[in-house]
């Protein structure tokens, strides 16, 4: 792909002063600092760190979960209150946690892969990071309104959402806020994108990661304003006397469903394509081969993209669809297997000869590879309609979107995260660190999702606080799984302390098969990078 | 100035384009959801599906009456948000398939005030709401009650005779809605985290 030489990187800095950062003269210290930044890396690492506060503060809420689910009964929680941890730990895991985390990557790496020297907008792109932890705010403090957070599940449905007390209503702002914030940081990577790239890096040269995040980022510009419009209809069915989904006033329940999966269906893939870009950076850089077929790999994204719009109603089998309507979505479904397959044998080509070591990143890379492949053939069995009507709600779908989410988007992360770490602070982690945070992480997953296939399919609902007895050793060994695991992410916790802090020197080149414009930069990158395009040949 | 500055100047310029461009399609966006409801409304109206609140057409076939067999109606009256008694007057009834039947509710509006209300249906089990069909119902309209006025209202119906075998027993069951929503906006009825007794009925 992008072969280059930097020279203009060393120049950067006596630059400097010719031209902008007028306004740079004094340096707020402190908190200011961080509160005023504009600068790409700041903001990347902000993003970064709030999304792992709140991967743990949604880990937290979904051992609550499990533990409840050790043993039939009701034990801990009122279910009223089990109803909010099930639905406050998806709405804080996939809007708080992963989507930011994304956007932490991506400030990070889209101006330092393309030879840009900032986000376009850097002042839009501190807005976008701080109107984050008002939302986050908004979702702690629902805990504590009378009724409690919202308890619709995260896809917040019709009629259960207008009959919900004031928490549902700081759920919808905070989700209104996230989303603005969403639209504003994948405007500011599309413009980056589009306009911003160093000369001579055609829009076919650029890395992966780039390409998957321009993708994204058009599928968050095309669907967040959706999701937005079917929270305002559900506020102003709850406060206003409007009846968009009120039966009573002509209003459909299904309707929200519709609405909302048009929003929801490519949002699952808002929250796997950059994953997909890293992990087409770290598998080539450990297999010390250029990706295989990298342009069917652009393709295949931009299939997966576009097919996303057109499957939204397979998460609404069971709503009595026509025949035919639950033909054209069964079929559309199954057809986005295609595109993801092309992606999944085109790294196993990459890694096909190639002379692989197995540091973290690449475990990761590989466990992903893995365990996303069995997620999405389980997404192949829910695909199938008269399957689906089956396991429609039941710890089947459960495990099969924790395999895609968690074994996928999130695994993902932390293989980018340990190939970047030392470009981002100058040292490399500790491996042994990492190799243990990748086994544990490995291994109790496992240990935590794959009984739910079997819950599933024995027909165990989702949602449940209590649940029959000959459910009970396998919700006892998925909670036994649960704990094992979230105690593992704090050894991620301790590595990524411990390389901020310090550690054996990194070079420039970090990895011995790394190719890319931010590995011509030294490590740790310095605050102010390519201030002068670099020529890509 | 020089070639970096000016360079940045005309970047500049574009980026300001392209924001413009993709805030014209966020606004689209937010639009084409809210397009979504009239759109849906008009589908479901084309293919007819949905058509819970409208009188069902019976064609000639439906009029052969299958004395070979009877199916139970049961019938169940819901309230939600207004101060009205609901109830059948006769539980259930036995009905052969392809017979028209009538059966009268009467609904009581115990408050101080004139309440409008809109009966909602459904069926169990879901599948013969196919089979189920209302010629004329007291859901097609909405009824206005006067403080204390009580009313007795009916529903013709007959069960379509392609009503598969395995399907003996048909619950159909009315929820009654105020439809004045500002009378009782939704987010101040009891949230669902009640527990049961207290939830107004």
């Amino acid at each position: 792909m992008s072969q280059t030489t930097a020279a203009a990187v060393g120049h950067a800095h006596d630059h400097a002063h010719d031209h902008g950062d007028h306004g740079h003269g004094h340096h707020p210290t402190g908190f200011m600092r961080w509160l005023t930044t504009t600068n790409h890396k700041d903001i990347g690492s902000m993003y970064l760190w709030f999304s792992f506060t709140m991967f743990l503060m949604g880990g937290v809420l979904a051992l609550g979960i499990r533990a409840e689910l050790f043993k039939p009964g009701l034990q801990l929680w009122h279910p009223e209150f089990f109803n909010q941890l099930t639905t406050m730990h998806g709405v804080i895991m996939v809007f708080g946690a992963i989507m930011p985390a994304f956007v932490g990557f991506a400030n990070w790496l889209v101006p330092m892969q393309i030879g840009a020297p900032d986000m376009a907008f850097a002042r839009m792109n501190n807005w976008s990071f701080w109107l984050l932890p008002p939302a986050a705010l908004l979702l702690v403090i629902s805990f504590f309104v009378p009724g409690g957070a919202a308890a619709g599940g995260w896809t917040l449905y019709a009629p259960l959402t207008s009959q919900m007390g004031p928490g549902m209503d700081l759920a919808i702002f905070a989700l209104h806020i996230l989303g603005a914030s969403s639209i504003m940081g994948s405007i500011n990577i599309v413009v980056t994108i589009l306009n911003m790239r160093a000369p001579g890096m055609t829009l076919m040269k650029m890395p992966m990661f780039v390409w998957t995040w321009l993708i994204t980022a058009y599928l968050l510009i095309a669907v967040m304003p959706v999701l937005a419009g079917a929270i305002t209809m559900t506020l102003t069915d709850r406060h206003f006397g409007t009846s968009f989904f009120n039966a009573a006033g002509g209003g459909d329940p299904v309707m929200y469903q519709h609405v909302f999966w048009f929003f929801g269906h490519p949002e699952v893939y808002i929250m796997i394509l950059p994953a997909f870009g890293i992990v087409s950076h770290v598998i080539p850089a450990f297999a010390r081969k250029p990706l295989f077929g990298y342009s069917s790999m652009v393709y295949a994204t931009s299939s997966i993209a576009i097919l996303s719009f057109i499957v939204w109603a397979h998460h609404m089998f069971v709503v009595g669809m026509p025949a035919a309507g639950v033909l054209f979505f069964m079929y559309a479904t199954v057809l986005i297997a295609v595109p993801t397959g092309v992606k999944v044998f085109n790294w196993l080509a990459t890694m096909w000869r190639g002379s692989m070591t197995f540091e973290t990143p690449m475990l990761f890379a590989v466990g992903f590879l893995f365990v996303f492949s069995m997620g999405g053939f389980t997404g192949l069995v829910c695909a199938i309609a008269p399957i689906d009507l089956q396991i429609q709600d039941t710890y089947y779908v459960v495990a099969h979107f924790h395999y895609v989410l968690v074994a996928g988007s999130l695994f993902a992360l932390f293989s980018g995260a340990y190939f970047w770490l030392p470009k981002w602070t100058g040292h490399m982690y500790s491996e042994s660190l990492g190799k243990l945070h990748f086994w544990l992480s490995l291994i109790f997953f496992n240990i935590t999702f794959f009984p739910m296939h079997f819950l599933g399919l024995a027909g165990m609902p989702r949602r449940i606080p209590d649940y029959a007895t000959q459910f009970a050793d396998f919700n006892m060994i998925a909670s036994i799984g649960a704990f094992g695991f979230g105690l593992s992410q704090l050894v991620f916790l301790v590595a990524v302390l411990k390389c901020v802090r310090g550690g054996e020197k990194a070079t420039a080149q970090v990895w011995e098969g790394a190719e890319g414009l931010e590995w011509t930069l030294p490590s740790p990158a310095p605050y102010h990078s390519f201030e002068v395009p670099p020529q890509v040949k | 100035m020089s070639t970096i500055a000016s360079l940045r100047l005309a970047r500049g310029s574009d980026n300001r384009q392209l924001l413009i461009r993709l805030l014209v399609v966020t606004a689209v966006m937010f639009g084409f959801g809210f397009a979504l409801v009239p759109f849906y409304e008009k589908i479901c109206q084309v293919t007819g599906l949905r058509s819970i609140l409208q009188p069902d057409h019976v064609g000639a076939v439906n009029t052969q009456v299958d004395y070979t067999r009877s199916v139970a109606i049961e019938f169940d009256t819901n309230t939600r948000g207004l101060p009205w008694t609901f109830r059948p007057l006769e539980g259930h009834v036995s009905v052969h398939p392809g017979e028209m039947q009538q059966a009268v509710f009467e609904i009581r509006n115990t408050s101080t005030r004139p309440v409008t209300g809109q009966a909602i249906p459904s069926y169990g089990p879901a599948l013969a709401a196919d089979y189920f069909r209302k010629v004329e119902c007291f859901c097609f309209t909405q009824q206005t009650l006067q403080p204390g006025e009580s009313r007795q209202v009916p529903v013709v119906f007959l069960v379509d005779p392609g009503l598969p075998s395995s399907i003996g027993t048909i619950t159909l069951s009315f929820t009654f809605f105020e439809v004045n929503g500002a009378q009782a906006p939704a987010g101040s009825t009891t949230p669902l985290t009640a527990v049961p007794g207290k939830v107004r009925s």
